[in-house]
């Protein structure tokens, strides 16, 4: 162990570090850890403010006819929960982890480009101040997360919060891809000696994937947002049909982000679960190169499953056909890598932590999603459930049960690494059961609502059989999920503040940065030694007894 | 591969996608303009031509000057970076006095698709050679100043990528805009 241990005896804590003390030595960092942070805490405080988004419409919805708040408040509100959750939640959280732990786990000083990475967060962090401004500047936006032309148009969305929605997703669209671009060529030029592309941790195969993706999506989105600038702000004619401009135009250009998107933000999270699954189970990760193979398919698929977003636009059916059979397609990676965590675990010595806890609940939930999802691929079954509360459903299970249960698996997993400290195991539990229950009773409820016939975005609705009731159930165990995701923010707090001192290695793990002190230095590692595997700090703690380990991952 | 190239080219990957997607909205709304202006009746394909030969010589000016660069030539670098810089700005300058002329004629980005999309799409391309140009200046100063940049920096090469990236669209917008309205 001493052998593997780099530790500075001295860092305990983020305050030991001398060099992060001060504001300005935030603002000014270009530190990739720094930066990490500060991506992981804005990610979570808009995860905060999105969730009190969610709670006040589901307050409007807790039964038939309620008249809490307007149409346009309502409207105003699920379109900022939406923008929030995607762009100001998911993608920050995301990358806040892939900056923060890329360079450790491979065992590099920084990012390729450390100036870049802090402008690809301050971009981030001014383009969602922007986003909220617009409630000062006359009203939020208020035609939905994909902002449909032609709702989007000056003649139908007058005031200025479509003008500020499209300014601040083209401002963040451009952080994104810088710091796709970084990403990408930190993993190809700064790998540790010996760390070959087959030796790479999961969780840098899946953030690289995500880099192309990242790199090659955002474009389509900003190429869409641009136009719908020109036309409400220098009259163009690219969205208005009355002038020959195409409403569906915008539909191809946003989903042909879009689809890529909800992979960007569902592959760092399988990398997280990749890396939690193995530790605790004791077990190598079953399929290695099949997951990181995977990967690749569904980056490449994703940008051919568009259109399965547009089945009841009322294209021809050759095409609608051919959507359908590659959005099938794209369903098989994603299978082989749930078969792989499993088989990770079974005969694994499992243990059950909090980050396991929230690992196996992922690997369900997500499943379910999953599998709701592929009923969209079916077109009968899409023109039945589209734009209904089935489809809110289903994304809220990939997108919450699933990306987000991972991201504070994660948290959970590396908190000890980030801040020396470890995160309480007893309150852990309490986060979990409440966030289970209080996800699954928030959002199992609405696929019946959506079968039913439940319109998404609406207000209010009619008092017809069922639907106050289902409604009600969503709503109080929304209070739930709240109160667990109070838990978790508690839990981060009490246990930075006071939780147990973590050490190096507190799970007895395998990736390089259980090798460097908790928290690491500023300069990450004194010195890496060359690579002869994919689990280094294996090889490192046992290099006395188990040459073999070489072996792996030649 | 060198970090920086290997930036430059995924940036510029990123780039190629946005130009693709706004060379496609041009297509696509190519015969949707209705009434009114269309690029077969407004554009000057002769003019246009002139100032594109001087945008695709000032890739190979831009060639030399990294040529120069790889070979220690200090005082090369400075010559071809100047020819490269020049060469660019007369295609600004034409490009700008096609709009002065389209603008006369009220043919405005507001006009009819055809002017919605030839400004957006050729705007945009515009944009990128006047960044070019910039980056292009700061190279020449640093080249200029005798204790500045290293001859053999692989600044100059990095530019040059971006520099026959905004060349290589032109080739494809002037294909798609100007050609394809005469066949």
């Amino acid at each position: 162990m001493s052998e593997a241990s780099q530790s500075h005896a001295t860092i305990t804590s983020l305050a030991d570090i001398k060099e992060y003390r001060g504001l300005l030595s935030w603002v000014a960092s270009i530190d990739h850890k720094q930066i990490g942070i500060m991506y992981v805490v804005s990610a979570y405080f808009f995860l905060f403010v999105g969730v009190v988004e969610a709670l006040i419409m589901r307050l409007q919805l807790i039964r038939p006819n309620n008249h809490l708040i307007s149409p346009e408040t309502y409207d105003q509100l699920f379109t900022m929960h939406g923008t929030t959750m995607v762009f100001l939640m998911a993608m920050p959280l995301l990358f806040g982890f892939s900056v923060y732990l890329v360079p450790l786990m491979i065992g590099a000083r920084d990012m390729a480009f450390p100036r870049l990475n802090a402008l690809g967060f301050w971009l981030y962090f001014f383009g969602a101040l922007m986003l909220y401004f617009s409630f000062m500047a006359g009203g939020a936006p208020a035609a939905g997360w994909f902002g449909y032309a032609p709702l989007t148009e000056k003649s139908y969305s007058f005031d200025h919060g479509i003008d500020y929605w499209a300014l601040s997703l083209l401002v963040m669209g451009a952080g994104s891809v810088a710091t796709g671009i970084n990403l990408i060529v930190t993993v190809l030029t700064l790998r540790a000696p010996g760390m070959t592309l087959r030796r790479l941790p999961l969780f840098v195969w899946m953030v690289f994937i995500n880099g192309i993706l990242v790199v090659l999506a955002m474009p389509p989105l900003n190429a869409a947002l641009v136009m719908i600038l020109a036309d409400r702000l220098l009259n163009t004619h690219f969205f208005t049909p009355a002038t020959g401009g195409s409403a569906l135009m915008w539909q191809n250009y946003f989903w042909m982000f879009g689809h890529p998107e909800v992979y960007i933000l569902v592959l760092p999270a399988f990398g997280v679960i990749s890396e939690v699954i193995p530790v605790f189970s004791r077990k190598v990760m079953y399929g290695y190169g099949l997951m990181a193979t995977s990967t690749v398919a569904i980056a490449f698929l994703s940008f051919g499953v568009w259109l399965h977003h547009m089945f009841a636009t009322g294209l021809g059916f050759a095409i609608l056909y051919l959507f359908a059979a590659s959005s099938m397609l794209i369903a098989v990676p994603t299978g082989i890598k749930i078969f792989n965590w499993i088989a990770t675990m079974w005969g694994g010595t499992i243990r059950f932590s909090t980050p396991m806890l929230f690992a196996t609940a992922f690997l369900i939930q997500f499943t379910i999603g999953g599998l709701s999802g592929i009923t969209f691929a079916a077109i009968p079954l899409d023109w039945q459930l589209t734009d209904s509360y089935f489809v809110v459903a289903h994304i809220h299970y990939v997108l919450l049960g699933g990306t987000v249960f991972a991201m504070i698996a994660g948290t959970y997993y590396w908190f000890p690494k980030v801040t020396g400290r470890m995160m309480s195991e007893r309150v852990g539990r309490w986060n979990f059961w409440l966030l289970v229950i209080g996800f699954n009773g928030t959002f199992a409820v609405l696929h019946i609502l959506g079968v039913l016939g439940m319109p998404r975005r609406v207000y209010t609705y009619p008092d017809v059989p069922y639907f106050g009731l289902l409604h009600a159930i969503s709503t109080y165990f929304a209070f739930v999920l709240v109160l667990g995701l109070l838990v978790f923010v508690a839990n981060m707090i009490w246990s930075l503040l006071r939780g147990k001192v973590a050490g190096d290695d507190p799970w007895d793990a395998w990736t390089l940065e259980w090798a460097t002190s908790s928290p690491p230095p500023p300069e990450n590692f004194e010195r890496v030694r060359t690579i002869h595997g994919r689990r280094p700090l294996w090889d490192l703690k046992h290099a006395a007894v188990a040459p073999a380990a070489t072996k792996e991952g030649r | 591969m060198e970090r920086n190239k290997m930036g430059m080219l995924t940036f510029v990957a990123s780039e190629a996608v946005f130009f693709a997607l706004l060379i496609a909205a041009y297509i696509f709304y190519h015969r949707r303009g209705g009434e009114g202006p269309t690029a077969a009746n407004s554009l000057d394909l002769v003019k246009t031509s002139i100032f594109t030969v001087a945008l695709l010589s000032s890739s190979v000016t831009m060639h030399f000057a990294v040529h120069s660069a790889k070979a220690k030539k200090s005082r090369g670098v400075g010559v071809w970076l100047f020819a490269t810089i020049v060469l660019g700005a007369i295609f600004l300058i034409g490009q700008g006095t096609e709009y002065l002329g389209l603008i006369r004629e009220h043919v405005t980005i507001s006009r009819n698709l055809f002017g919605t999309t030839f400004f957006t799409l050729t705007g945009f391309h515009g944009f990128h050679v006047a960044i070019g140009l910039v980056m292009l200046l700061i190279l020449l100063g640093l080249a200029m100043n005798p204790r500045g940049l290293h001859p053999d920096s692989p600044a100059v090469e990095v530019i040059s990528i971006y520099w026959h990236f905004v060349d290589v669209v032109w080739i494809a917008v002037f294909s798609v805009v100007y050609l394809w309205a005469f066949v």
